[in-house]
């Protein structure tokens, strides 16, 4: 299989305006005759489901929750990029661009970046046109905020619920073609499978959450803007319905899944409190503007902290890094963490926390200033953790947030199954090994608005109009088949341990071996813990209720067992990159002082894996796809 | 240091929308202070399980109270006990060792009971549906700072938009009205220059849609704004009624 990323010819910043120019288009009264089916309402589902509707393409939207309105980039706090460059402090698009690529330690596509930069403009003209209600200077006009990774101020913002409210302008321009008639709109289905006939993506069957029923959907294209996979590591920021099925299926049907092992582990998160603990809460990455991140020098010191005099508390970033700081980027940030509390410095009932300290800045401004900037974050703090963050420190420790892997797209968004198309976060195409705060709303936002959309019609402009196998044709039937027998399979199992304790023992194990840093030992020891617990698993697993009724756990089976496979090919792939990269930190290539070496000789690539079958083991083969630096030079990213 | 409680549930259990439901008691014999509210409701179920019993279905997604995919009613109660917030956010040491539990669905003709504490919200889908939006399509949208919009005004714009979509409005309100949830979405529209051109549409057709999905009237008990976890104001029921009347007439 020859990977071709489509990349168009040209200098850099023409490519995306020459490739419009030349893509083939369908003629307005041609496009109400093509249905696409897109999985997902997040930014980047809800967004392209709406704007290819709007276009007058029929689209069929499906999302697990009971609303479009709760998928998960509702939760996204902090803000979104765009080179506006408003303050007047020097950015352009180009920069943007810059310190995508770069924050992403050079493993990402250049034109892919480009256009991401370029199109983000677009996306701000577009959430105001909507009524986004984003934060607001006295003068009328929008204001933004900085952002790690960068040295200019391009971040917009709306309090801290950016994600809320650019989704609820996703979500109202979905509902006004739901109005309309362009969108036929699933709420509570789930997609079990992809199916592919003569080789082009043609549906999807899908298990209706409320009454078990199996259907199949039948269009001429399928958009899969599914989200991320964190969740495999049972603890993480997302939600708890997140999960990888749809593009697990999508891979197992031939799609490639590119870069499984580029996990980010966001640094400032609240600890794990006991082994009930269901998920992770992020608090915003802006608290390291005014936070300082410090441990005991003494290990085991149990006197509160604020008893803890100054000479005695190791500000290790501020230590080690003294150009940023508190302000390194998120890898590096948790790396150190996890440094620490292995050192055994970690604060807290289980050590494994180190406290990031407002006395300073509540000293240097005042409790009101500080509360005015945090206020919010400082409340839900205290709401969860129940101790008060303006007397004692808070106290954090890194978190699985973000997935940069994901299916292999070209650049127009398609895998390469053709009419297969992966969006957001669901793909892999534009963060590398490390993605920039306030760069995930905008990739979502790009893809959905403005990428997807266009390439979308290249692809259907060749594709007969009206051409219809059936929803009994024998593909149809055996996808449909296959899933029946896998809720079947998962019911009838009957076993003695829950899901959940499945699930969180998996995660352990994903999280400790293929988590912030990782090693060859460690990953072929958990390839082996992986296949004997996915073993157990389809042996003992224990699944309630039964099929034809709402059954979260059922639903939440079928998960896990995709999360058992994806699990092993995250620690294959980690394994094949024998260098470190972005949030990729292999042990045995780090300098003495534990920074990342990449090797751009032998691991610019994209590693895309095709899936060959599972049994006992998961048998997957790489393709690499090269990636080539024309416009920017390569260089080991130092913070020090 | 954590303790842990005992703490006594009752819980709503229906098998479908026509079914009759009932009450179903279990008690928990180590709660810890530091789990939340739907952590400690997981450890319910886990229990259940192992003991071969099915589980206690509810809503839930993000866990950090932005989805608004929970809306328990505790204790008769939206959300529970804690002002502004959501009941994932909740957090067990609000109770004490001993306390009993009752966890019920939200009551309301417009939201029918899917299983034991989940509802069918999508009522409140199709009244955003009928006219909660800007109708301005991808790609025509001017240059974003060519409109200033006061900060006061984009600032009320704002505190309408972080509605949740949660429903506790509705489960509070003796009338089941859903007059707060459909006030905020057009208060924020009505207080940025975007939301004008269409306003007077806009309120009729989601006022009328409210009303045919079989939500109450509001009576101004204001238990909406009490219950709401993201602390809505009931003026946004004014602004609606204020429009409507007015766009009835022009």
């Amino acid at each position: 299989m020859k990977l071709d990323a489509q990349i168009p010819e040209g200098p850099l910043e023409q490519k995306w305006s020459e490739h419009k120019k030349n893509m083939k288009l369908v003629a307005p009264n041609n496009r109400r005759k093509y249905e696409v089916i897109v999985v997902g309402t997040g930014l980047a589902g809800g967004a392209a489901a709406a704007s290819m509707a709007e276009m007058g393409y029929r689209v069929k939207s499906f999302c697990i929750q009971d609303s479009a309105r709760r998928a998960h980039s509702i939760a996204a706090q902090g803000g979104i990029n765009a080179a506006k460059n408003y303050p007047n402090d020097g950015d352009s698009i180009y920069r943007l661009f810059y310190d995508t690529i770069k924050g992403g330690d050079y493993r990402s596509r250049e034109a892919n970046v480009y256009r991401l930069a370029e199109v983000a403009n677009n996306i701000i003209d577009q959430a105001v046109a909507q009524g986004v209600p984003f934060a607001r200077e006295y003068s009328g006009l929008l204001a933004n905020r900085s952002f790690g990774g960068a040295q200019v101020s391009r971040t917009f913002y709306a309090r801290g619920q950016t994600g809320q409210q650019l989704l609820l302008g996703a979500y109202q321009a979905m509902m006004r073609q739901v109005n309309e008639g362009g969108i036929e709109y699933y709420t509570r289905h789930e997609m079990l499978d992809v199916v592919i006939i003569e080789g082009k993506a043609r549906g999807i069957i899908t298990r209706d959450l409320v009454t078990g029923e199996i259907k199949r959907w039948e269009a001429d294209a399928v958009v899969l803007a599914t989200g991320g996979y964190g969740n495999v590591f049972y603890l993480s920021t997302n939600a708890k319905n997140s999960n990888v099925t749809a593009a697990w299926r999508a891979h197992k049907k031939g799609a490639l899944f590119a870069n499984p092992c580029y996990v980010q582990v966001h640094p400032t998160c609240i600890p794990v409190s006991g082994d009930y603990q269901s998920k992770l809460t992020l608090m915003s990455e802006s608290l390291r503007n005014d936070g300082r991140v410090w441990v005991p020098k003494k290990k085991g010191d149990t006197r509160i902290p604020s008893e803890i005099p100054d000479d005695e508390r190791f500000y290790y970033l501020e230590e080690k890094y003294p150009s940023f700081g508190n302000l390194v980027p998120r890898d590096v940030a948790s790396r150190n963490a996890k440094i620490v509390c292995d050192e055994g410095l970690g604060v807290g009932a289980t050590g494994l926390a180190v406290y990031l300290d407002f006395r300073d800045a509540i000293k240097r401004d005042g409790e009101d200033t500080v509360r005015a900037k945090y206020g919010n974050l400082f409340d839900m703090y205290e709401n969860i953790a129940g101790e008060n963050p303006y007397k004692q420190p808070m106290k954090i420790y890194p978190a699985v947030h973000y997935t940069m892997g994901g299916l292999w797209v070209d650049y127009n968004l398609m895998t390469n199954v053709p009419g297969l198309f992966a969006t957001g976060e669901a793909n892999f195409s534009d963060h590398g090994a490390n993605r920039l705060g306030a760069s995930a709303l905008m990739q979502g936002l790009s893809d959905g608005y403005f990428v997807l959309p266009a390439t979308i019609g290249n692809y259907l402009a060749d594709e007969e109009i009206g051409l219809r196998y059936g929803t009994d044709h024998a593909e149809f039937e055996k996808a449909a088949s296959e899933a029946q027998a896998q809720i079947d399979k998962l019911l009838g199992i009957k076993g003695k341990r829950t899901i959940i304790d499945f699930h969180r023992t998996l995660g352990k194990i994903v999280w400790d071996k293929i988590g912030i840093s990782r090693t060859k030992e460690g990953l072929e020891s958990a390839i082996t813990e992986i296949q004997e617990l996915r073993k157990e698993f389809w042996e003992n697993v224990y699944v309630p209720g039964d099929k034809n009724n709402y059954n979260k756990y059922l639903e939440f089976a079928w998960r896990v067992a995709d999360f058992f496979e994806l699990a092993e090919l995250m620690a294959q792939d980690a394994l094949d990159r024998e260098e470190s990269c972005g949030c990729h930190l292999r042990e045995e290539y780090q300098s003495e002082e534990g920074e990342a070496i990449r090797n751009d000789e032998d691991f610019s690539y994209v590693a895309a894996w095709e899936y060959l079958g599972v049994n006992g083991k998961l048998d997957e083969k790489l393709h690499k796809e090269d990636l080539k630096f024309e416009f920017v030079e390569l260089k080991q990213r130092s913070y020090k | 240091m954590s303790t842990d409680m005992k703490i006594h549930l009752k819980y709503w259990k229906q098998d479908g929308p026509t079914a009759k439901g009932y009450f179903e008691e279990k008690t928990l014999d180590s709660v810890n202070e530091h789990m939340s509210f739907l952590e400690m409701l997981d450890v319910l179920n886990e229990e259940l399980q192992l003991e071969g019993k099915d589980p206690v279905e509810f809503d839930y997604d993000c866990r950090e109270g932005i989805c608004g995919s929970c809306n328990l009613v505790i204790n008769g109660q939206a959300h529970g006990p804690k002002k502004e917030v959501a009941c994932c956010q909740l957090h067990m040491r609000n109770y004490n060792d001993g306390d009993k539990i009752t966890i019920e669905p939200p009551r309301a003709a417009a939201f029918p009971v899917i299983k034991d504490l989940v509802v069918d919200r999508s009522a409140f889908d199709r009244i955003i549906e009928s006219g909660g939006y800007v109708s301005i399509k991808t790609g025509s949208a001017q240059e974003a700072n060519s409109t200033p919009i006061e900060k006061e005004h984009s600032d009320i714009a704002f505190d309408y938009a972080t509605c949740i979509g949660c429903g506790a409005c509705v489960a509070a309100c003796p009338n089941a009205s859903a007059s707060l949830f459909t006030g905020a979405k057009i208060a924020h529209l009505n207080h940025i220059p975007q939301g004008e051109v269409e306003r007077s549409n806009r309120v009729v057709a989601m006022v009328d849609q409210m009303e045919a999905e079989g939500f109450g009237d509001c009576s101004n008990f204001g238990e909406c704004e009490a219950v709401c976890p993201k602390g809505i104001s009931i003026s946004a029921i004014s602004e609606m009624r204020k429009d409507y009347v007015k766009s009835l007439f022009s």
